[in-house]
Formats: structure tokens, C-alpha cells, sequence
């Protein structure tokens, strides 16, 4: 499943996610008129400078104001644009949280808002820039697909799907360049279903966004050094949760361990373990993310490895699940 | 029909469907219904048949909790059976008690205040792209103009010249704690919205023939949205409830109810 490859990834090849969307979306407004981009003052980051001066008629700037931003996008989208609404997570899951449930998800204005600059990704800009609350909230609002890739190969498919559905989407990006998991696209990427990057029967590792790839490191020295064997999932889709691997990891592996960048109520980690215990798997299981508390002053990387979202995190706690 | 004669049905609708229901916002329906009146009746370009059609104009509700006017005008105008009204608020209707799109001819899900302005400003903004003629109408309460989301979209249509937007302000005075101007106030409103790059009206909100002028005159200005102050009275057309701060959402006893009926029967 050419987990090989990974172990020594190609620097060359490492490209944020959040870079990838913008080159994504660029190549779509170049084929449809309707594809619109709405900005906060947030082109920079989103990497949408070449856009706004490539298509200056397909991006709105709204100024530094998240809930007009999803209010208009909102009525635009009403009209039939496809519009992708741009903003760091932060601000735009939290400000304008009730422009995402209202104007988007309730009154189903198909908007696809786009959280950049996720999780910990502004690191030591500290917690009014972090957003590790997104997940949770959004996934108790009904109406929004939940998407965060994990690399460049997830991101342009992710955008170039959601493109084509008349529905809400919630896409989050890093800023991270992050290398492929799959050097050869072999593992297809479908909205609500996980991508299984590696196999393996002792230990399931589900992670989510810029966490996939640690999780595969870990998983890899797992194999290295103790002689276990983890299934690596890249969990995109946070809701809807794909529930058939789920069941199939569950049969499968003896333990269950999640990772995610966001804090450890509320997202992908207790999304599987109420599934889990809903259907009365029962296994070792645990969750990684930030715990809760505001994190450690860091870059991304150094609370990633505060925390032990980490190569070597991940792997000594797979190993005290397994009890090794 | 006439006009001021369609109002008084539509008041003795509002006032059947909230007894009926128990529920409703009473004096707001009541202060703002002539302006739904003149705009469903004579401006808007809206109808049943072309409900779906994208260049129809767009009337957002922004002062949603005052959707038994929004009810009874769209029943009148067969968007929908106005025996429909019977079911609201009760377990299980569509009818609730704030505009959704389920119903026909309700263009967005609103109730929360602050939405109308930044969604309307959104669909001006698509006719000004796509170079469509369609406009966009948003009723605004005055409570409501403290949040700032507002404010955010008024900055935003000065900025795209969105002279297909209008925003109508149902200044009725009052809001569910006091008078507007005691719990937060925002006069010169005027001034406001001028100073935001708007182009501003005042109109006596249920002078029929002075609604129709105000609207034929739009845009007030080339390039800039349009804002319409109604004065309005909160509970217009029953004496016992204008200017009364207890009927924002009281709902009248069948006695009452009786009185009111009768004094829009016979003014």
C-alpha cells in the first residue's frame, strides 16, 4: 500500500495542504465562472493572491468581519455560486458560529467554508489563534460534511469533490507542508470514508489531517522495533464517520487509538469510541489531542511534541494500550 | 381590493392565526405589515409560478420573529393554503414560529437577529456579478440594529455599490425590555447609515401612498445601497396595544381578541 515510501519522505514533494487547496480552487475558477472565493482579509494566508489577481472577478473581500463573511457567502451560495469561504479556523468556526448554523447549515446554503490555518497551526500566536474546538462544534450542527485532508493528495480531491455537491462542507487545512502518505494515489479518496494508508492487524491507528503522517511514522517504527503491525486510517470525513471501517477495524485490530489535532472533547477521538461502545465493541481503546488546557507556548511541531502527537508519542502510546 | 383595505385583513389574519396559536409576535406583525403589504403587492416581482426563478427579487426577513405577517401576505398570494395557518406553532407543522424554507416563498431560514443585512448584501452582490436586474429587500427591527453583523454587511454593500439592496428599518420604537432608544440607542440612525455609505429615506411606515413613492424611488442613489426608515407603531391598528410594550409577543384573550376584530372591522 506503499507505505514504504514514506520513511524517508521526499522533501521536495512536502506542500501545505491549504497551498494545495489554493492551486486547487484556482484551477476551478478557471473552468467555472460560478466558483467564488470570499475572503477576510485572510487572501495571504489561504495562499489566494494569485487567485485574487488571476480572477479578480471571483474573489469578495469582506474585511476583517467572519459573520458577514458567512452571511454573504451564504447569499451568494443561495443563488447557485460555489462559493468557498475562506478564513483561519479560529475565527471562522467561533465568530461566526451562528452564520454556520443559520445562514449555512439550517437554511442549506451550500457554502463551503474553509478553516486555514488550523488546529495549532499558528503556534506560538497562542490560543486565541488555535482551533481546537472546530470539530466539536461543528459536528454537533447538523447539515455540514466535516473534512480534514492530510495531504496534498487529499486536499485537491477533497476540493474538487465538494465543488461539485450543492451541500455545506466544512474543509480544514494546515499550514505545514506535509508530504504525500501515498506516493502513487493508489488509495482513492471518497467523502465518508477513510483512506487505509497501511494495514496491519494488532493495532488501529486513526488520525485525522496533519496527524495522518506522524500516526504513519509511529506506525512504521512500531513495526520496526517491536514487531507490531497498525493499520494506519487517514479518517478525513469527521462526520459523517465511516462507520463500515470502523466495524472493520474493530473486528480486526486489538486496540483502537486515535489522533487528532484538536482538543480531545468533542472530536474524531470520542466521534469513534461512542460509535464504538454504541455497538458494543469493546476494546482497548484511547485518544491523543490536546488535552484540556491551553497548550504549551510552541511551534505546531514542538506542541505536537509536547503533547506526543509525535513519531515517538504515538508509538509509546499504541505500546501502553497494548500493554507491551 | 385596496391596499389600506388589504391591511386591515391582513391585521385581522395576524391577530386569528396568533390567537389560534398562542403564540406570536404580535405588535411587531402588526408594525410592520403595510410595508409587506406595498411590497408584495406592487414591487416585488415575486409569485407562486416563479418562486424558483433566478432573477425574481428577493424579500429576507430579518426581523424573523415577526413571521405571521411574513404567513399571512404569502397565504394571500397563494405561495400556500392560508388554511395552512391553523397548524402554527402546533407539534409537528412546518409553521413555526420564524420564516424557514420549507415553506414556499420564504427565502431564508431566519430568527436569529443580525442575518438578514449580510445574506441580502450576499445575493446583491451575486445579481451584481452574474449582471442580473433582480434587487433584494430586507426587513430590519430596529432592536435588532445593535448587533453588529449589521453593521459588518453595511460596510460591505457601500463598499460593492449594491444599489439593488434595500434595507428597510421597521422603527417601531420598542423592543421586548423598553423603548429602543432607553436600552441601547441608535439614533441618528440617518446619520448612520449615511456615514456607511448609504442612501437614506424616512417614510411613514403605514401611509400606503408614501410606502409606494419611497419604493418607486429606489435606488436613491446610483451605486449605493438604499436604507428606508419606516416609522412605524408597535400594535398599529388596535388601540389597545400601540405603543404597548406587553404585546411584543402577548397573545390576546378571546375578549380581546373580539375588541380588536372589531375596531379593524370598523375603523
Amino acid at each position: 500500500m506503499g507505505n514504504e515510501m514514506i520513511e524517508v519522505p521526499l522533501a521536495g514533494t512536502a506542500i501545505a495542504n491549504q497551498e494545495v487547496f489554493a492551486e486547487t480552487l484556482q484551477s476551478l475558477a478557471a473552468l467555472d465562472k460560478q466558483v467564488v472565493v470570499v475572503t477576510s482579509d485572510s487572501r495571504g494566508s489561504g495562499k489566494l493572491v494569485p487567485f485574487g489577481k488571476k480572477y479578480p472577478a471571483q474573489i469578495v473581500e469582506v474585511g476583517i468581519a467572519e459573520q458577514n463573511l458567512v452571511g454573504m457567502a451564504a447569499g451568494l451560495a443561495s443563488t447557485g455560486k460555489k462559493v468557498f469561504a475562506v478564513s483561519p479556523a479560529c475565527f471562522l468556526t467561533a465568530r461566526a458560529l451562528e452564520q454556520i448554523k443559520n445562514d449555512v447549515a439550517y437554511s442549506n446554503n451550500p457554502v463551503k467554508l474553509v478553516g486555514i490555518s488550523a488546529g495549532v497551526s499558528y503556534g506560538a500566536l497562542g490560543s486565541t489563534h488555535h482551533s481546537l474546538h472546530d470539530f466539536a462544534v461543528l459536528r454537533a450542527i447538523h447539515n455540514i460534511t466535516i473534512i480534514a485532508p492530510a495531504d496534498g493528495f487529499e486536499t485537491a480531491q477533497a476540493v474538487k469533490q465538494v465543488a461539485a455537491l450543492s451541500q455545506p462542507f466544512y474543509l480544514r487545512f494546515g499550514k505545514k507542508p506535509m508530504p504525500l502518505l501515498d506516493m502513487e494515489d493508489a488509495i482513492p479518496f471518497e467523502i465518508g470514508k477513510g483512506r487505509v494508508v497501511r494495514e496491519g492487524d494488532d493495532i488501529a491507528l486513526i488520525a485525522t489531517g496533519e496527524t495522518v503522517y506522524p500516526a504513519l511514522q509511529a506506525a512504521h517504527k512500531l513495526a520496526r522495533e517491536y514487531h507490531i503491525e497498525a493499520t494506519v486510517v487517514s479518517m478525513h470525513t469527521i462526520k459523517p464517520l465511516d462507520e463500515e471501517l470502523l466495524a472493520q477495524l474493530a473486528q480486526k485490530c486489538k486496540a483502537i487509538l486515535t489522533v487528532e489535532e484538536h482538543s480531545v472533547y468533542g472530536g474524531l477521538g470520542e466521534a469513534c469510541a461512542a460509535w464504538l461502545l454504541k455497538n458494543r465493541y469493546h476494546k482497548a481503546f484511547d485518544l491523543m489531542g490536546i488535552p484540556d488546557e491551553y497548550t504549551v507556548t510552541g511551534s505546531q511541531t514542538e506542541i505536537f511534541n509536547h503533547y506526543g502527537i509525535s513519531e515517538q508519542g504515538i508509538a509509546h502510546r499504541a505500546l501502553a494500550l497494548l500493554r507491551v | 381590493m385596496n391596499l389600506e383595505l388589504k391591511s386591515r385583513e391582513y391585521r385581522r389574519k395576524i391577530l386569528k392565526y396568533i390567537l389560534k396559536a398562542k403564540a406570536g409576535h404580535t405588535g411587531g406583525s402588526l408594525s410592520c405589515i403595510d410595508i409587506l403589504n406595498v411590497l408584495y403587492n406592487e414591487v416585488l416581482n415575486v409569485s407562486p409560478a416563479n418562486a424558483d426563478a433566478f432573477d425574481r427579487d428577493r424579500y429576507i426577513q430579518s426581523k424573523g420573529h415577526c413571521v405571521e405577517a411574513l404567513y399571512v401576505v404569502l397565504a394571500d398570494k397563494g405561495f400556500f393554503p392560508e388554511s395552512d395557518l391553523e397548524t402554527l406553532c402546533q407539534y409537528q407543522s412546518h409553521y413555526i414560529g420564524h420564516p424557514t424554507r420549507k415553506i414556499k416563498g420564504v427565502e431564508q431560514n431566519t430568527g436569529a437577529l443580525g442575518h438578514g443585512l449580510p445574506i441580502s448584501a450576499g445575493v446583491a452582490l451575486a445579481a451584481k456579478m452574474d449582471d442580473l436586474s433582480y434587487r433584494v429587500f430586507t426587513l430590519l427591527g430596529d432592536g435588532e440594529l445593535p448587533e453588529g453583523s449589521n453593521w459588518e454587511a453595511a460596510l460591505s454593500a457601500a463598499h460593492y455599490k449594491l444599489d439593488n439592496l434595500c434595507a428597510i428599518v421597521d422603527l417601531n420604537g420598542l423592543q421586548i425590555t423598553a423603548p429602543t432608544t432607553e436600552v441601547c440607542n441608535t439614533e441618528p440612525l440617518d446619520k448612520k447609515f449615511e456615514s456607511f455609505g448609504w442612501a437614506v429615506r424616512h417614510v411613514d411606515g403605514h401611509d400606503i401612498q408614501a410606502l409606494r413613492d419611497v419604493f418607486a424611488d429606489l435606488p436613491f442613489e446610483k451605486d449605493k445601497p438604499s436604507a428606508i426608515i419606516a416609522h412605524t407603531v408597535k400594535g398599529k391598528g388596535v388601540s389597545f396595544m400601540e405603543n404597548e410594550l406587553k404585546w411584543h409577543h402577548g397573545v390576546p384573550t378571546e375578549a380581546q381578541y373580539k375588541v380588536a376584530m372589531e375596531e379593524l372591522e370598523n375603523p
